[in-house]
């Protein structure tokens, strides 16, 4: 019964907008649509602006976490495998960006992007998503490093592999998996990012959550609720995707989203 | 001692673009904050902007001292709610196998805060879905008849939007907590003969603290500082200090951006100390 009740309050947002969605002319007060179609999802996906944000978003959110692993990467094997003097003001210094709201950061970048001429670019929202990812990638990273045995790669030095070599023999293959997590996290934070992108990108460039925060100031509930489940279909699968690692990680992650 | 030059190295380029990136957006904030508008030609630092705020004087300044209520009010009526109704959930699911539900609370990791909001939304206007289920039970006659839930000045739909947000992710905490604690304490405060009560107070409340006030610290935070919920869900006035300070920053009346931006970072400074002190609690806490 308490596994019931929690499983509803999880699956309400779903069923709702799902509800609304499917619907059809569905006005107050009727309890139920009277009518059922998907015509929200294909009027959606046929209309030019919304396909042009979802390709937007995913690309910058794949650029994003990309950039952040390999900018990332260094520092996070350093912090999880090493000791080094002032390890913990190297750890606040990556943490405080978690921390500074988004809106202070954003009102900032977006002065310093209308002076460096990146307002309204891709790149300037690239480099902007780029302080709430890193931190995530580099802990996340740093977690996975501090479980990781450094002797395969000796044992493929003395073994007479080349560094490259065992980067991507070695390294790169007994990390996959923690380097999935770190860059579907960093996904997840680039793809669900409102405030930056609209702060940087000035209005100028329309990714999903861009486009459905001002639907939801006109729109009707079905194109509202059909746009939300896409915005929300790419999380849901990073999600499920990532539920063996989050289980062994609480994370508050939960609040950059 | 100083780091070695490789550990600097490896260092470097996840820290010069976290600092250059912060500390520009940061710098060039405080500048606009102090009334440095290249735009106008305003060149002159002042403290205009913040003397503004704390008189309840100029554009954005005559609504600071309400936004700052209203701002405190979402965000310690939301956090209290989450952590004792988290606390609650945990209890209950303590005594459980754990996968099941950690996933079914991780789930809700996938539904961003604008989600949550639209679903509040689509859930509690006054021609919402429960309205019409409340109509089609003849519990009201009219939409007018259903209560404003939904961007009425209480701010009720924004905490319950943070609840939905919030309660699982604080469960998630104390349960991770709880589970590396044994249930001999329970079982044995039990077998001695305290009550249901009095096991939650002295035993389980005790155990989870080291997990609960940080994360309700995050969690104040987190809110205070938040722009899209009370953006989607609240009124023209009060509005929460995000709302504030965003809406000032793009006015086109350019006096007012400097109060926007001043607010903007007097809600960073708030932010920042909150967690810097969680964390410190949390440290001392181990």
């Amino acid at each position: 019964m308490k596994r019931f009740l929690i499983w509803l309050a999880l699956l309400a947002p779903l069923l709702t907008l799902g509800l609304f969605a499917l619907s059809k002319g569905w006005f107050y007060p009727e309890p139920f649509p009277a009518q059922w179609t998907s015509q929200a999802f294909s009027r959606l996906l046929n209309d030019s602006r919304t396909l042009k944000a979802i390709l937007d978003s995913l690309l910058l959110a794949f650029i994003v976490s990309l950039l952040s692993l390999i900018i990332g990467y260094p520092a996070a094997r350093e912090i999880g495998l090493r000791d080094f003097p002032g390890k913990k003001y190297v750890w606040l210094a990556i943490f405080l960006p978690t921390v500074i709201p988004p809106l202070a950061i954003g009102m900032g970048l977006s002065i310093l992007a209308l002076q460096t001429g990146l307002a309204g670019t891709r790149l300037g929202i690239i480099l902007a998503h780029i302080v709430p990812t890193l931190p995530y990638t580099v802990f996340t990273l740093a977690g996975v490093f501090a479980r990781y045995d450094e002797n395969y790669e000796y044992q493929a030095l003395a073994l007479g592999a080349s560094p490259t070599r065992i980067f991507f023999t070695v390294t790169l293959r007994l990390l996959a998996p923690g380097l999935a997590v770190a860059g579907l996290f960093a996904f997840l934070i680039s793809w669900s990012q409102y405030l930056l992108t609209l702060l940087v990108g000035g209005g100028r460039v329309l990714t999903l959550p861009v486009l459905l925060f001002s639907a939801v100031s006109g729109g009707n509930p079905t194109t509202i609720s059909a746009l939300s489940l896409l915005f929300l279909a790419p999380p849901v699968l990073i999600i499920a995707a990532t539920a063996r690692f989050l289980g062994e990680n609480p994370n508050d992650i939960h609040e950059r989203i | 001692m100083k780091p070695s030059t490789r550990t600097l190295l490896r260092l470097a380029p996840t820290l010069a673009v976290l600092t250059i990136l912060l500390g520009a957006s940061l710098l060039y904030g405080l500048a606009q904050s102090l009334g440095y508008l290249t735009i106008i030609g305003e060149k002159e630092l002042n403290l205009t902007a913040y003397i503004n705020l704390i008189s309840g004087q100029g554009t954005a300044g005559r609504e600071f001292w309400v936004s700052l209520g209203f701002s405190l009010w979402i965000s310690l009526a939301s956090t209290l709610l989450s952590a004792i109704s988290a606390l609650f959930l945990a209890t209950l699911l303590n005594r459980r196998p754990f996968n099941f539900d950690t996933f079914a609370l991780n789930w809700n990791l996938a539904f961003p805060h604008l989600v949550w909001g639209v679903f509040i939304l689509l859930l509690l206007t006054q021609s919402g879905l429960l309205a019409r289920w409340a109509d089609a039970l003849g519990l009201i006659d009219a939409p007018v008849d259903f209560p404003i839930l939904v961007r009425d000045r209480y701010g009720i739909g924004i905490i319950l939007t943070y609840l939905g947000k919030e309660i699982p992710f604080l469960t998630l905490l104390i349960l991770a907590l709880l589970r590396t604690q044994s249930e001999g304490y329970l079982l044995v405060a039990e077998n001695l003969g305290a009550n249901a009560w009095q096991r939650f107070r002295l035993i389980t409340l005790p155990l989870v603290r080291p997990a609960l006030v940080p994360g309700s610290l995050l969690v104040f935070a987190y809110i205070f500082g938040a722009y899209e919920v009370p953006a989607l869900l609240g009124v023209r006035y009060p509005r929460a200090l995000p709302v504030l300070a965003l809406e000032s920053f793009t006015n086109p009346d350019l006096r007012a951006r400097s109060e926007g931006m001043a607010i903007s970072l007097i809600v960073a400074f708030v932010v920042l100390l909150i967690v810097v002190f969680a964390r410190a609690k949390e440290e001392l806490q181990g």
